[in-house]
């Protein structure tokens, strides 16, 4: 294990920064979210859920796919950069690091999405364990460490000391590149960070949600979630704003469109949401006709259809997101504790 | 340092130049389609499916009724009813669109089918789909056993492929063509009739094999009558239709239960949809 050896969180980032375009969660309009670093940003390193998850730099809430030029009869495609500058987002919690493998599974599963591809490739993320959980995580439910996450490198704040630790071959490559800045930890200090996180593992076993059940959710039983009378209750007071769905770290759904800008056509993706009824309405009818089916899908998917399709693997990471957002306080957490009561 | 990738990606589209429309009912027109250069825009399977653009206008998914053995040209035969579909049908041949494909599954025909008896059943534009298998069948005749086809328009004027189907298709050996319109009608000696009812009164055998695609109304009535003839679900196919936008399993959009119809499907058997929620 390494730690920085300055207590001065500007020296890394602006050492990062010279080398990298520098991600980290910085406060904008009361609001904080991943943006770039700077000198006069309001960094908000304490800040444990940025609004919109670190996936909005994977796959971003809006982005142009490809560009048509029309001239006359003729139709030109015009195919976006195949390079992309590396960069780096420093401060992803365990719960979003996850998520990256849930959209990987996704993206990266044949054919694979280009645009995802290349900002995984290009992007390097730097995890912050947890240290100050709230009472709407549950990531432990999904199996998920708050003080292990999956990153290319791992950083841990003991005693406002910064310990280090590269995880993969793209990792260590960085942290060779920051060597001057970074030192051995000793003995002790592992010891200290090991018992930090121990004390955090036992705050979040102590959480509202931490006691949660997940494994009735099995491929077998989908028809019988999919029929609970528990459905008819639960969407009662939903408003279809689809606010969980932007939030969530996992959620993958996006519509394709057109733009004319005045002198081409722009095709650009973004970010919808089944919790929509245009999301699945067509000529000849609308296969989910009121908010309990969109409902339903939402929820169905993260926890039942998912999985089924990847080894187990549950499209939700306990970030309690949608448990601070959605204004009527409908959320995963209670759809898991209703359906499980059966 | 930077990155970098082959943008080789499914979103993005080829450039297909529109050779020649056919008129084939008074709201379905049929596009041939192929590259720049004349040759094929990419190969395909009876069932799969393509997604057409006029960028800017839209871009919407549709089946290639098509043989995979046509080298010269894809055709795409379109209803017209919303945006996009209007404004192909206002297009001249020689101008462009974009393509991209092959999308989704396809019909069993190079294993399940071969040796077997087919019973092909379509309703108005869900001929599209299926015509694909016929023409590949046809091609390849030796292969599969004796071949029906039963579809059913509004009117004459309404049967999608007429010509080809009335005329071509009968000559082949082996191969029956059942034609049903709903409603009696001057210069048409045929049967009248829905195609569920004509589908009960023609008492097939029930060892055949059997692709159904059409409108919501017909498969259901005509699968209740199969069952009743004494079909099993394990027997018939048919394609899936939903809201697509991506095409690849990853935009959301077309999920059922586990399945994405874009890419799992459109083609499934009944049975296999039996398994799935009832939300399509
Ligand atoms: C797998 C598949 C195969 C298809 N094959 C054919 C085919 O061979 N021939 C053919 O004519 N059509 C086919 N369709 C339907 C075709 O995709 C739609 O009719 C077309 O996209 C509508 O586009 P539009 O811009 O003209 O309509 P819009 O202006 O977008 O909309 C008109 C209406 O159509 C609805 N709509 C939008 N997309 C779809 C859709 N994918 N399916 C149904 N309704 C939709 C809209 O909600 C609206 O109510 C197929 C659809 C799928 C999913
Ligand atoms: S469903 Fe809610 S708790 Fe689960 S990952 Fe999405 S936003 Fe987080
Ligand atoms: S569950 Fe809540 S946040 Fe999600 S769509 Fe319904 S009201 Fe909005
Ligand atoms: S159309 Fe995008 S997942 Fe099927």
């Amino acid at each position: 294990m390494l730690k920085f050896t300055s207590d001065q969180m500007s020296t890394l980032f602006s050492a990062i920064s010279a080398m990298k375009t520098l991600y980290v969660p910085v406060e904008k309009g009361g609001e904080v979210t991943f943006g770039v670093w700077s000198e006069t940003e309001k960094v908000r390193l304490d800040a444990l859920k940025t609004v919109k998850s670190a996936k909005d730099l994977f796959f971003p809430q809006a982005e142009t796919m490809m560009g048509f030029k029309m001239e006359g009869k003729n139709i030109e495609i015009q195919v976006p950069e195949e390079k992309m500058d590396e960069f780096v987002v420093f401060g992803v919690r365990a719960c979003d690091a996850k998520s990256f493998e849930v959209l990987d599974n996704v993206f990266l599963a044949e054919p694979v999405d280009t645009y995802y591809a290349l900002r995984r490739k290009s992007g390097i993320v730097i995890c912050a364990a947890c240290t100050r959980p709230e009472e709407s995580c549950f990531c432990n439910v999904f199996g998920i460490d708050a003080t292990a996450p999956a990153g290319d490198i791992v950083t841990w704040t003991v005693d406002g000391t910064l310990y280090w630790e590269a995880k993969t071959e793209k990792g260590e490559a960085f942290t060779a590149q920051l060597s001057e800045y970074l030192a051995e930890a000793t003995a002790e200090e592992e010891a200290a960070v090991a018992a930090q996180n121990e004390a955090v593992k036992a705050i979040i076993a102590k959480l509202p949600y931490a006691n949660l059940k997940v494994d009735g959710f099995t491929g077998d039983r989908m028809m019988e979630y999919f029929n609970s009378p528990k459905w008819a209750e639960l969407y009662q007071a939903c408003l279809g704003c689809g606010t969980c769905t932007f939030v969530c770290p996992t959620c993958q759904c996006y519509d394709i469109r057109d733009y004319d800008t005045g002198h081409g056509i722009q095709r650009y993706r973004c970010w919808d949401s089944c919790m929509y009824s245009e999301f699945t309405k067509m000529a000849g009818g609308q296969p989910r006709l009121t908010q309990l089916e969109r409902f339903r899908q939402r929820f169905m998917h993260k926890l039942l259809y998912y999985p089924m399709n990847n080894n187990g693997l549950f499209s939700c990471v306990g970030c309690g997101r949608c448990v601070n957002k959605c204004p009527i306080s409908m959320n995963i957490a209670k759809v898991i504790k209703a359906l499980g009561d059966e | 340092m930077m990155s970098e990738i082959t943008r080789e990606d499914m979103h993005i589209p080829k450039i297909g130049i529109v050779r020649e429309i056919i008129q084939e009912t008074p709201d379905v027109k049929t596009f041939r389609i192929n590259a720049p250069d004349g040759s094929p825009l990419f190969d395909h399977m009876p069932g799969q499916c393509a997604m057409i653009s006029v960028p800017g206008v839209g871009e919407g998914m549709f089946s290639i009724p098509s043989s995979p053995t046509n080298r010269e040209y894809m055709e795409f035969s379109i209803k017209m009813c919303g945006c996009l579909t209007s404004w192909l049908h206002s297009m001249e041949p020689g101008q462009m669109v974009t393509v991209r494909g092959p999308l989704g599954n396809h019909f069993p025909v190079e294993n399940e089918f071969i040796g077997k008896d087919i019973l092909v059943i379509g309703g108005g534009i869900g001929i599209a789909p299926v015509r694909s298998v016929v023409k590949y069948m046809l091609d390849h005749r030796q292969d599969y056993g004796r071949i029906d086809v039963v579809y059913g328009a509004r009117s004459k004027e309404d049967l999608v492929y007429y010509e080809e189907m009335s005329k071509e298709w009968p000559k082949v050996p082996n191969t029956y063509v059942h034609l049903t319109i709903d409603r009696e009608q001057e210069g048409w000696d045929g049967p009248v009739g829905f195609v569920p009812n004509y589908v009960k009164e023609l008492n097939f055998p029930t060892d055949k094999t059997v692709i159904m695609c059409g409108p919501p109304i017909m498969i259901k009535f005509t699968l209740a009558g199969l069952m009743e003839l004494g079909f099993q679900k394990e027997q018939v196919y048919t394609t899936m239709e939903l809201r697509m936008k991506c095409g690849i399993g990853k935009c959301g959009r077309c999920n059922i239960g586990s399945k994405y119809v874009c890419k799992d499907g459109p083609v499934f058997r009944f049975d296999e949809l039996d398994e799935l929620p009832n939300e399509y």
